[in-house]
């Protein structure tokens, strides 16, 4: 019973990460229709430029994310600006194209730089602390507060679209964007403000992406996937719908690998085309795709 | 009154010439055992796979409008069944090809119909899940090697031809043989009512939705076509290489990557583009193979510029540029006017 509790608790847990990977894929669904085929290898490029910052300045991971957010922020508004905002449109190959070319440039710019080694970042003493949630139950320190993050970035992102300005001018333009531009907003500088916004989120993830397990240049894409399950499984549009699907895609696969470690993926995988088939909108929807 | 009549032209003067160039150089490549060397074959049958590949996502993408990341599943998957009826059931390699593709097209009915549901971009993703799935179940398939894969077995192969150069001959052959076949339904399909319709869809979907083209059906019919061809392709290309593993027959970046840019580059939505895409794909492989990951990013960096500066491609540059069309198409309205009966108005 408890070792079933334990693994169904380590799903969960993961599930935070997932979450993190889909809201960043969300957001920029929600305000301009674009699918960053980049994204998964958007999270390891964020894994390595932490790896960098670690390295060079001596910093603790966790402490890192104060250049690694910023500076993925910034690499966002300038993608988005110079590259991707020629590409929306009606038409919906060139967002899809581009950056399927732009994740094949990532990966491997990434593997000749930094070489096909596996690399991880070490977090110290913090890494291997537990506590015990109750008799026989256990949880690290590092996925806790991994998970804690990830509701506070899900509840950040929520109160920006509703409460700020920023916000305001992210729905204007998801709900009508010529409107949008007739009241004034460039919305090639909100789109542009909407990645760096996606770009900061896979900041966060790809740090803790980082400290928990290995990585190399070729993962990317099976973390879209990933995030795109827990988009789907969550309902399209809906902040708190990824953190669901998240959690929802950390539980199989951590009870498919309790059956068979071949069916780790493979149980996640499954249970997304099986909500797929029964509730093709997900659960908890908001915009139709 | 005037009366005036009509036919549907589909030859231009460049299209005449260019069959005839097509003819001559299809003979001339039918002969190719006769004046290449072993490794001009294994070169041109690889050459082949890919322009029937790149064709057959052409016709998925292009004229369909559905954008899949994940045709990988079908050239594995079609790899895989040579596999399966080769060493279990002790099928003919030869006669395996001609049978994984009609059973990759029933199992690709439930795949339509679950990824349908997503739409735009989230299929293109949905698709890839479905190549996934595919993958990890390949390599829990232990009969055929699970994760490790498995070689055809010597009998099987000996079985094909008694020396390696008959074989090698016979594989040259098979591979030339079902490209100019999916080329040919190619174009065939886009010759008639359907091409009409799916070029319509091409043009614009919702318009042709609104001549009452009944788009969900021919998008689905041409997504199961799409699979049946691209499995046999795949059956030929492991074939070829008698080995096959998870990870290269659900390979994205081999069948799907390279696919979408050599199309990309080619000209999308053009019968022509493939094929173009193909040769530029090749004389850049064989130039730059050597900078290693450094050729691939150079290879997405070219199909993120022609995207977005060349939409149409290289091949699209030179129809518009030109009015060139290399296989007869298009279709050109020929007014007559017949006799007038009556008075002259």
């Amino acid at each position: 019973m408890t070792e079933w509790l334990n693994i169904i608790l380590q799903g969960v847990l993961i599930g935070g990460l997932y979450a993190m990977f889909a809201a960043g894929l969300s957001l920029i669904f929600g305000v301009m229709r674009l699918v960053n085929i980049a994204h998964g290898d958007l999270i390891v490029l964020a894994a390595y430029v932490a790896l960098m910052v670690t390295t060079s300045l001596g910093l603790d991971p966790l402490t890192s994310l104060v250049l690694v957010v910023p500076a993925m922020a910034i690499i966002g508004y300038l993608l988005q600006r110079l590259l991707l905002n020629r590409t929306l449109g009606d038409d919906l190959l060139p967002p899809l194209l581009v950056t399927f070319g732009l994740s094949i440039i990532i990966q491997n710019g990434l593997l000749e730089w930094f070489t096909a080694d596996s690399r991880k970042l070490q977090a110290g003493a913090i890494e291997v602390q537990t506590f015990q949630v109750m008799q026989g139950v256990w949880v690290g320190a590092l996925p806790f507060i991994q998970f804690i993050v990830a509701v506070a970035v899900i509840a950040g992102l929520q109160q920006l679209f509703y409460r700020t300005a920023l916000g305001r001018a992210f729905r204007a333009t998801s709900d009508d964007q010529s409107v949008a531009q007739l009241m004034g907003l460039d919305t090639r500088h909100v789109f542009a403000m909407a990645m760096a916004l996606s770009l900061a989120v896979v900041a966060i993830a790809g740090v803790f992406l980082a400290v928990r397990a290995n990585f190399d240049p070729s993962i990317g894409p099976a973390r879209l996937i990933f995030g795109f399950e827990a988009v789907i499984i969550g309902g399209l549009g809906s902040m708190w719908g990824t953190l669901v699907g998240g959690v929802i895609l950390g539980v199989a696969q951590a009870i498919g690998a309790q059956i068979d470690p071949g069916w780790q993926l493979l149980a996640g995988h499954i249970t997304f085309l099986v909500i797929l088939a029964v509730r093709p909108q997900g659960l908890f929807p908001k915009v139709s795709g | 009154m005037s009366v005036v009549s009509h036919t549907v032209q589909h030859a231009t003067r460049s299209s005449r010439i260019g069959v005839a160039l097509i003819a001559v150089t299809l003979i001339a490549l039918a002969l190719a055992p006769f004046w290449g060397d072993r490794q001009t074959l294994r070169l041109l049958a690889e050459v082949y796979a890919f322009v029937a590949l790149a064709s057959l996502w052409n016709l998925l993408a292009g004229y369909a409008g559905l954008v899949s990341v994940g045709q990988q599943a079908f050239v594995g998957l079609g790899g895989y069944l040579l596999f399966w009826l080769v060493i279990v059931l002790g099928v003919h390699p030869v006669v395996a090809i001609f049978v994984a593709g009609p059973v990759a097209a029933l199992i690709a009915i439930p795949v339509a119909a679950l990824t349908f549901r997503l739409r735009g971009a989230y299929f293109a993703i949905g698709t890839w899940v479905v190549a996934e799935v595919f993958r990890l179940l390949a390599s829990q398939i232990s009969v055929l090697g699970g994760g490790s894969g498995i070689s055809l077995p010597a009998a099987a192969v000996i079985a094909m031809a008694p020396t390696r150069q008959a074989r090698e001959f016979e594989i040259y052959w098979l591979a030339l043989a079902l490209t100019v076949i999916v080329l040919a339904a190619i174009v065939a399909l886009l010759r008639s009512r359907h091409g009409l319709a799916l070029t319509a869809i091409r043009d614009n979907e919702l318009a042709a939705q609104s001549s009452g083209i009944g788009v969900f059906r021919i998008k689905i019919i041409i997504y199961v076509l799409v699979a049946f061809g691209t499995s046999m392709v795949g059956a030929l290309i492991f074939l070829q290489k008698l080995r096959i593993s998870p990870d290269t027959a659900f390979s994205v970046n081999d069948w799907t990557a390279f696919v979408i840019f050599i199309t990309v580059i080619g000209g999308i939505g053009r019968i022509e583009g493939p094929i173009i895409g193909t040769i530029i794909f090749f004389i850049m492989r064989q130039t730059l193979s050597d900078l290693g990951s450094l050729y691939l990013l150079i290879m997405g960096a070219v199909a993120i510029v022609v995207m977005l500066w060349a939409p149409k491609g290289l091949w699209g540059l030179i129809a518009e540029r030109y009015g060139w069309q290399a296989l007869p198409l298009q279709r050109h309205l020929v007014l007559k006017p017949t006799k007038t009966s009556g008075r002259p108005s």
